[in-house]
């Protein structure tokens, strides 16, 4: 019986949160501009395409990667204080799985599948999708590692917070024009339906089982660093591109 | 999707050395994760993008600043309003405030903090994104926008209480999540597409940095108001 409510009452859920975009999008279409919907059987399929497809990802979520997540964080947490009290060893599992983690749940992301495509296209191919999809996987996965590291040291956030708004502010200066809006963006862009609840579960999880956290101040924190390291390494990835480019002229 | 399935299993048999809980309802989850994925990035391309940037590129033919900004402010809010992440985690945030004794800790008053800081997001994102189109159009330059707004962010850390500095911080990367993106990028890219002298790559992006900025400082002034 719970397997037919379930999707029927996740649908309608989805229903409610899609509704009011698409309403919005058809009320500007025909009430300001007063046109007909262009193609008009083709933009309701896709809407449905997109309302299913939501639906089946976000219970496909609840079923699979939320609870288990959350209670690999624990088992973690539990096999770490079995080991002893040096924090860099007897932690280091739990370092190596936020930052796996945060790796493979960005690759997966469809915002940033979207995204990457359309910078691929605007650019005209000079910046590949994939390339464009490594880097900022590889800042959301550092910025995890680290954001687990401030909850079990238990270090104030903004310090954090601020040295990294130093080194994209210095990036800033050197790196591409072309490439800086589109950086800036990816860091928002990573932090959605795949990586919040998986990343949520291990930030809230660690809080509460490390001695000493409270899960209020220390709990969050991990979705910041998770929207802020990408900027870092997709300003680093055009960066590299750009000096060996150079280099590769030179030589030639 | 599957990397994730390998990085999990890998954990499960090798470092915990435990049997996989629950096998059949994991499995039938992923199985639903990767058939929702497929149809979600379909269904963008047939239905949000193509209508999102027809409407950005009318409205900026259309040539009247009113309805472009009415327009992109209703985006941002109705887009923002209707993100299950943020839905989410602005529940969690009031839980936790809650918990630490700062509002009453009953249903009511916590649904009712969340709806809140979920207006005052939405609000945010809608502020954001008529800042942002106001850069496309004039042309002002993002890096003084987005290193004005750290240093804003900074400032406001030192007076806002503890407890909402690391959900505000949350905040910001929750926003922008996979309703917003993908019709907030349609506007940005249509958009710079369309006007004259702008490159899409340099100002259609953009928006979506800023989207994630103005909310950490308005959470966090309205963390100062209530606390």
């Amino acid at each position: 019986m719970e397997l037919l409510y379930d999707p029927i009452r996740l649908l309608l859920a989805t229903a409610k949160d899609v509704l009011p975009v698409i309403g919005l999008l058809v009320l500007f279409q025909m009430v300001v501009l007063k046109k007909p919907l262009p193609r008009p059987g083709r933009i309701i399929f896709g809407f449905c395409l997109v309302l299913v497809g939501m639906a089946c990802f976000l219970g496909g979520l609840d079923l699979a990667l939320f609870p288990v997540g959350r209670a690999m964080a624990l088992q973690l947490v539990k096999g770490a204080q079995a080991g002893g009290n040096d924090i860099w060893s007897a932690y280091g599992w739990i370092y190596l799985f936020a930052f796996l983690v945060g790796f493979s749940t960005t690759i997966a992301e469809p915002s940033l599948i979207a995204v990457a495509n359309k910078a691929e296209e605007a650019s005209h191919k000079a910046i590949s999708s994939m390339g464009l999809r490594i880097a900022v996987a590889i800042g959301v996965a550092v910025g995890i590692t680290l954001g687990t590291f401030r909850i079990v040291t238990g270090t104030p956030l903004y310090i954090y917070i601020l040295v990294g708004y130093i080194i994209v502010a210095v990036q800033t200066f050197l790196a591409p024009r072309m490439i800086i809006p589109l950086a800036y963006d990816s860091g928002g862009v990573t932090t959605s339906t795949v990586t919040v609840p998986l990343v949520a579960a291990l930030g809230l999880g660690l809080a509460s089982n490390v001695p000493g956290r409270s899960p209020v101040l220390d709990g969050f924190g991990l979705i910041a660093f998770a929207s802020l390291f990408p900027i870092i390494s997709v300003l680093g990835y055009a960066q590299l591109a750009q000096w060996l480019v150079r280099r590769r002229n030179r030589n030639e | 999707m599957a990397p994730i399935i390998v990085v999990i299993a890998l954990f499960q048999i090798l470092v915990l050395k435990q049997p996989f809980p629950e096998l059949f309802s994991v499995l039938m989850g992923l199985g639903l994760v990767i058939v929702g994925l497929a149809l979600f990035v379909v269904g963008l391309d047939m239905g949000l993008f193509p209508l999102g940037e027809t409407l950005a590129e009318e409205f900026a033919r259309k040539g009247s600043l009113f309805w472009l900004l009415l327009f992109s402010f209703a985006l941002g809010f109705g887009t923002t309003v209707a993100e299950p992440a943020l839905i989410a985690v602005t529940r969690e945030g009031a839980r936790a405030v809650a918990e630490a004794g700062l509002i009453d800790n009953s249903p009511a008053v916590i649904l009712r903090y969340a709806l809140h800081v979920r207006l005052t997001v939405a609000f945010s994102v809608g502020a954001a994104i008529v800042l942002g189109v106001l850069r496309i159009l004039r042309g002002w330059p993002l890096p003084i926008l987005i290193v004005g707004g750290y240093i804003l962010i900074m400032v406001m850390t030192l007076f806002a209480p503890d407890e909402i500095v690391g959900l505000a911080y949350d905040l910001g990367g929750v926003t922008t999540s996979t309703v917003t993106v993908p019709l907030v990028t349609a506007l940005g890219v249509g958009l710079a597409r369309t006007i004259r002298g702008r490159d899409p790559l340099t100002d259609g992006f953009g928006l979506i940095a800023l989207a994630s900025l103005t909310p950490m400082f308005l959470v966090m002034v309205f963390g100062l108001f209530v606390h």
